[in-house]
């Protein structure tokens, strides 16, 4: 019979997970800064979370329990994958829980529940260059880091103004870091912006195709780019989760026929649920509640 | 000897008897099967369909197996098996929209009417060598411990054989987007639109969609692949989102002209991938979204993708956007886009260039007498001059 091979806990290996915590502590030093790292090839494809999923098996510990979600929700195919990559590689505990969870990983969304002291958000970041899409050059966008060079972005913004009366980015949604580093916050949606300042959770950032991480400490200052006379403004929604009624969530366009028939609910799953199990409906859970 | 003065073909001959041999591989390893190529290296065979232009999964099978697996060979085999063949005629455009659904997935919408459908994909695997593939599956019980168990457990929908039920209609995406007039619409063309023929005419530039359509379906796909990349990365950027990806079974029709009516032809794998991208509007249109198309024969996510996304990007003209990146050249892409082509360009510089050489070696002999003798000419003139200097 062939072999079976063994791998290390949390599949990487003690090396290279010291590589990537050293890499970890710069980041959390300078915060907002991208830090260079040897990404290491994982069985799962880059640009499907390779960068968060590195991160995560470098900071957790058996005693660790995990949540991992995508776009919000526990049960999307990639959140599944990831969290049963870690039940079989590092054995450890997993929820879908916000509160109850110490590491987080996650794809373009911040859980709606308030994070803690102590817990961990990973993001799976795709382009860790808020200027990529401006000067495509790395030599050149790290120069303008280097010398806090941020007019481009400015002029960007502004454009966007003046062609279409407010600023035209709706995820990804750049912003700066402690009065320094202009940073990108992983492709959430703007509507999460506000979440990551003063955060009390410590925040990691992993681009594995890039080969970059960066970080922001508990109750570090992140302010989204504006104008004075065009503020920040995240995205607010006309109506409620028809599932549990919240009106504080970011929600999802699900299409329920062809005939234009649609629905928003949470794309916090987690949160919804817990809602549900509270008694606040929305309404179709009214609807279904009467009859 | 590679080449000798005289004698060179009895060496092509030897070299051709070697390769066979060498193909063949130890004769005590039984000689794989046409058979078991289609069946079980499908995904090689469905490229090797797509880019030879080409939909017969047995030839392709075999052009792969006298290739000795390299897939560009196969495809110039299955090229230049396809250019002998008499055409007869064309089909009737291709319904996708009713497709017998193997799999669909959408990134822009949850749920969607027709739902989504996993099917058999790598996607959510992870990639962990299975050792138990290693043996012989059909002759013992798998090793329940390896590691390639998470894949059997990750894939519930994959290890399930599909539903025998008729699938629900499934509308596209981009229909239920156009209704509601978020998306560009695509010009009405009939079941028997007028298109040009890639294989019958020459490209020429610039290029209608059409021709750049049939280019980028036969074009390779890690050049394609490339190409989307880099859009991706700020050459060019489009703001994709995929729409939907659907593979599966399309009738195909035929409707000859002495008959008047369509005959049955038999069916195809497709997979096809339907991009959304950003678009700004202008003065005279409102923002909605663009799309970028791709269609390939047999399952081919990534080739489907890399294909929309630099259709899109081709687009750039059209749709008013600058020009700068290389995804965005039409020229460029089309230009280099058949593996065929570049195989045999690249390749071609083995062959014999013993004259050309010479010619500049004559060349680059005299340039160089020319410059030291005009080295030699101004270091007597500077000597001289220095001389009648010191003599002053």
């Amino acid at each position: 019979m062939t072999a079976t091979p063994k791998y290390n806990f949390a599949y990487l290996d003690e090396q290279t997970k010291r590589m990537i915590r050293r890499a970890l502590l710069k980041a959390v030093a300078i915060p907002g800064y991208q830090v260079p790292f040897a990404s290491r090839e994982m069985p799962m494809p880059y640009g499907w979370g390779t960068g968060g999923v590195q991160v995560t098996a470098s900071v957790i510990g058996k005693d660790d329990v995990l949540k991992v979600i995508d776009q919000g929700a526990d049960d999307t195919t990639n959140a599944v994958s990831i969290r049963k990559f870690f039940e079989k590689t590092a054995g450890v505990e997993t929820t879908t829980e916000t509160g109850k969870a110490s590491i987080i990983q996650t794809r373009h969304r911040i859980p709606e529940t308030e994070l803690t002291e102590g817990q961990i958000l990973v993001y799976q970041v795709p382009i860790p260059e808020p200027l990529r899409f401006l000067e495509p050059r790395e030599v050149e966008t790290r120069r303008m880091h280097a010398l806090e060079d941020y007019g481009l972005m400015h002029v960007k913004l502004y454009e966007d103004i003046s062609r279409h009366g407010h600023i035209a980015t709706t995820y990804a949604y750049p912003v700066k870091v402690d009065d320094r580093y202009v940073m990108d916050p992983s492709p959430t949606p703007k509507f999460d912006n506000p979440k990551m300042n003063n955060s009390p959770a410590l925040q990691l950032f992993g681009a594995g195709r890039e080969k970059r991480i960066y970080a922001l400490p508990p109750y570090t200052k992140v302010i989204s780019l504006d104008f004075e006379d065009h503020p920040f403004e995240a995205t607010k929604f006309s109506h409620p989760c028809e599932l549990c009624g919240a009106r504080d969530s970011y929600l999802d366009e699900v299409i329920t026929d062809d005939k234009g028939g649609r629905m928003f609910v949470c794309s916090d799953t987690d949160y919804c649920e817990k809602r549900l199990a509270a008694g606040h409906l929305g309404n179709s859970g009214a609807t279904e509640a009467a009859e | 000897m590679y080449v000798a003065v005289k004698g060179g073909e009895a060496a092509i001959d030897a070299a051709h008897e070697l390769l066979a041999k060498e193909r063949r591989g130890d004769q005590g390893v039984p000689e794989l099967t046409i058979d078991q190529l289609r069946e079980q290296l499908a995904i090689g065979v469905a490229r090797v369909m797509a880019e030879g232009s080409l939909y017969d999964p047995d030839l392709a099978a075999l052009a792969i197996k006298q290739a000795r697996g390299d897939l560009i060979e196969a495809i110039f085999l299955l090229r230049a098996y396809r250019t002998t063949l008499p055409r007869f005629g064309y089909s009737v455009a291709v319904e996708t929209g009713d497709m017998e659904i193997r799999r669909r997935i959408s990134a822009t919408f949850k749920d969607l009417p027709g739902g989504q459908k996993l099917g058999p994909t790598f996607d959510y695997t992870h990639r962990l060598l299975d050792p138990s593939l290693a043996e012989s599956a059909d002759s013992g019980e798998r090793d329940e411990g390896a590691v390639g168990d998470v894949n059997k457990a990750l894939a519930p929908t994959a290890a399930r054989p599909a539903p025998s039920a008729p699938s629900e209609p499934s509308p596209h995406v981009t229909k239920l987007l156009g209704d509601q007039g978020l998306i560009e619409q695509n010009p009405e063309t009939g079941r028997t639109p007028d298109v040009g023929d890639l294989t019958r005419e020459s490209l020429d530039f610039p290029a209608d969609r059409d021709m750049r359509l049939q280019a980028l379906a036969r074009g390779d796909e890690g050049f394609l692949l490339a190409l989307g990349y880099s859009t991706q990365r700020g050459y060019g950027r489009t703001h994709p989102f995929v729409g939907e990806i659907r593979m599966g079974e399309v009738d195909l029709f035929f409707e000859p002209e002495e008959l008047g009516f369509e005959v049955p032809l038999g069916s195809v794998t497709l997979t096809e991938c339907e991009m959304v991208n950003q678009f700004t509007g202008s003065n005279e249109a409102p923002p909605q979204f663009t799309r970028g198309y791709g269609l390939v024969f047999g399952h081919s996510e990534r080739k489907a993708m890399s294909m929309a996304l630099v259709d899109r990007s081709l687009r750039a003209g059209e749709l008013g956007e600058e020009r700068k990146a290389p995804a965005q050249d039409e020229e460029f892409v089309l230009s280099h886009a058949d593996n065929v082509q570049a195989t045999g360009f690249v390749e071609h510089l083995k062959l014999p260039h013993y004259v050309d050489f010479q010619a500049e070696l004559g060349l680059v002999r005299q340039m160089r007498e020319e410059w030291h003798e005009a080295r030699a000419a101004d270091a007597a003139k500077m000597s001289q001059t220095d001389q009648s200097e010191a003599a002053e």
